[in-house]
């Protein structure tokens, strides 16, 4: 317990870096999540292919190897530096590593959704007269939204214990870097570990309970 | 096509909007690729000689073959253990005495919750203090995965128990079986069936996971790969990269064809009175009436 406290402020200060990643991961993995599934089903054979493509070489790489690709090779070998700071710089390129990972997943969360309306639905819009943009804004993506509720909770839970893995893209702030660095000095410590796991718990939980009570209360009744 | 609840047949108007929005897809495609073209081009990227190990014999001998066994025997190994975990803690969940379900739930539960990377670091830190000195990177990272793994499999077997109709396990009651006769051959029969694919798409997310092994040392494929073989050939991080990546695509893709194949197969299968269940992470789709021909087979994304 002593151990806990006496690396505690280092340790909160690690947490909070996990936050803001994930943070600045999650609002990028929603914007290009949004684009891609707007590429995968537009009538564009071009960029349903391109769509294709993007989701199912990034779902099937190991995170671990976008991460350390991102940091070695997009950054140190290409040049794609977004700061002259090691540490500033780092944060940014694991937050566009790990939410070109999670966009992949968002897309695909997403698409499901508009797959779970059923055909009727669109026809009956067609059959009454309204015209694609109406069908698309009134019926089709406000029935679709409410599904996904709940599976994109989970993609965002599963972001937020990804964030750890920055360790692999020279992040070396962040909780698990952190812990490994304490373990270095103390040896394995098992309330430093349940305290960082205890954190995760306290963010992710409430993530789950919320999203699941969400997509009960918006549930479609067919 | 899944799609096709989105837009009609397209008539004259519609045609020439998308043979317009093909072009400026094209452009958009071509414009990103060239971009990434010449990027690659700034940097000596297509240089012969940083190409030329990945033609070599030795270099898939010393270096990416190892690797690939090292991923490979960490994968089974680990998702042998996983099976079994979660097929006894799934099955501890369902049992009927209360001392029995509630600490199988909790377990299942919290080791669900942990971050997996922190989970293999702290194995990987307590073993040597708990059995002495030696390499755990291996114990570590199967140890991890079969807890993490396990739990989430607990989930499926749950799942795919309580997915079969209970008029089959009243029907087995009824003609005098014992419970775990029930179980044993009535309902965990049927049960298989429904959750193989959920199954294999979970030992996709395992596959991948064993990557996480390249932080803490272990030999696997990603190690010896991308940060052994570039410290021998010079610059060639890039091409190791695109090489690496596409074995492990390779693998998951083969696998998740797999999951789709199983999944097609137990859909039509008169085996089994229970649904297919859902891949963990896609538990909310792709069942009910609602969901398209394709959702569910397409909706194996399952992430963490």
């Amino acid at each position: 317990m002593d151990e806990l406290i006496t690396y505690g402020p280092q340790l909160l200060e690690g947490f909070l870096e996990n936050i803001k990643l994930s943070l600045v991961a999650g609002v990028f993995a929603l914007i290009v999540g949004t684009l891609l599934v707007a590429m995968r089903v537009s009538p564009t054979p071009v960029l349903r292919a391109a769509g294709t493509v993007y989701v199912n070489v990034v779902r099937n790489t190991p995170l671990t190897l976008v991460l350390a690709f991102s940091a070695l090779g997009l950054s140190d070998t290409l040049g794609l530096v977004f700061s002259g700071v090691p540490r500033t710089n780092s944060f940014w390129i694991v937050s566009l590593g790990l939410g070109a990972y999670t966009a992949a997943f968002v897309c695909e969360a997403l698409r499901s959704g508009i797959n779970t309306v059923p055909t009727g639905q669109a026809e009956a819009a067609r059959a009454i007269g309204l015209t694609f943009f109406q069908t698309l804004t009134l019926i089709i993506l406000p029935q679709a939204f409410r599904a996904v509720v709940a599976p994109l909770g989970s993609v965002f839970i599963a972001m937020i214990k990804n964030t750890t893995v920055a360790t692999a893209g020279g992040l070396l702030t962040e909780s698990a870097a952190n812990m490994k660095e304490i373990f270095d000095t103390t040896g394995a410590s098992i309330p430093i570990f349940l305290g960082i796991v205890a954190g995760f718990m306290i963010l992710t939980m409430p993530i789950g309970f919320f999203t699941g009570w969400l997509s009960q209360r918006l549930a479609v009744v067919r | 096509m899944s799609t096709s609840v989105l837009y009609d047949t397209p008539g004259p108007r519609a045609k020439v909007r998308n043979a317009l929005l093909t072009v400026l897809g094209v452009v958009l495609v071509g414009t990103v690729l060239y971009l990434i073209y010449a990027g690659f081009d700034a940097k000596n990227q297509w240089d012969g000689r940083i190409w030329e190990p990945f033609l070599q014999a030795e270099t898939w001998e010393f270096y990416i073959i190892p690797g690939l066994i090292g991923t490979l025997r960490a994968a089974a190994v680990a998702a042998v253990l996983a099976l079994i975990f979660g097929a006894v803690f799934g099955l501890a969940r369902l049992s009927d005495h209360r001392w029995i379900r509630i600490p199988a739930g909790a377990v299942v539960e919290i080791f669900r919750s942990i971050p997996l990377l922190l989970l293999i670091f702290f194995i990987f830190y307590l073993a040597p203090s708990l059995f002495g000195g030696g390499d755990y990177a291996f114990i570590a990272l199967v140890t991890a995965l079969m807890l993490y793994n396990g739990s989430v499999l607990a989930e499926v077997v749950r799942a795919g128990v309580r997915a079969v109709p209970k008029g089959q396990s009243e029907a087995a009651y009824s003609v005098g079986m014992r419970k775990n006769q029930v179980m044993r051959l009535v309902l965990l029969p049927q049960a298989v069936t429904a959750m193989m694919p959920a199954i294999v798409s979970q030992l996709v997310v395992l596959l991948k996971d064993t990557a996480l092994g390249y932080i803490i040392a272990y030999v696997d494929l990603l190690n010896t790969g991308f940060k052994i073989l570039p410290a021998a050939f010079f610059g060639s991080l890039i091409p190791a990269a695109i090489v690496i990546g596409i074995i492990y695509i390779g693998l998951n893709m083969a696998l998740s064809a797999l999951a789709n194949w199983l999944e097609k197969r137990s859909r039509r299968s008169r085996k089994t009175a229970a649904p297919p269940v859902a891949p963990p992470g896609a538990s909310v789709l792709g069942v009910g009436p609602g969901a398209g021909s394709g959702a569910g087979a397409e909706a194996v994304a399952t992430m963490e």
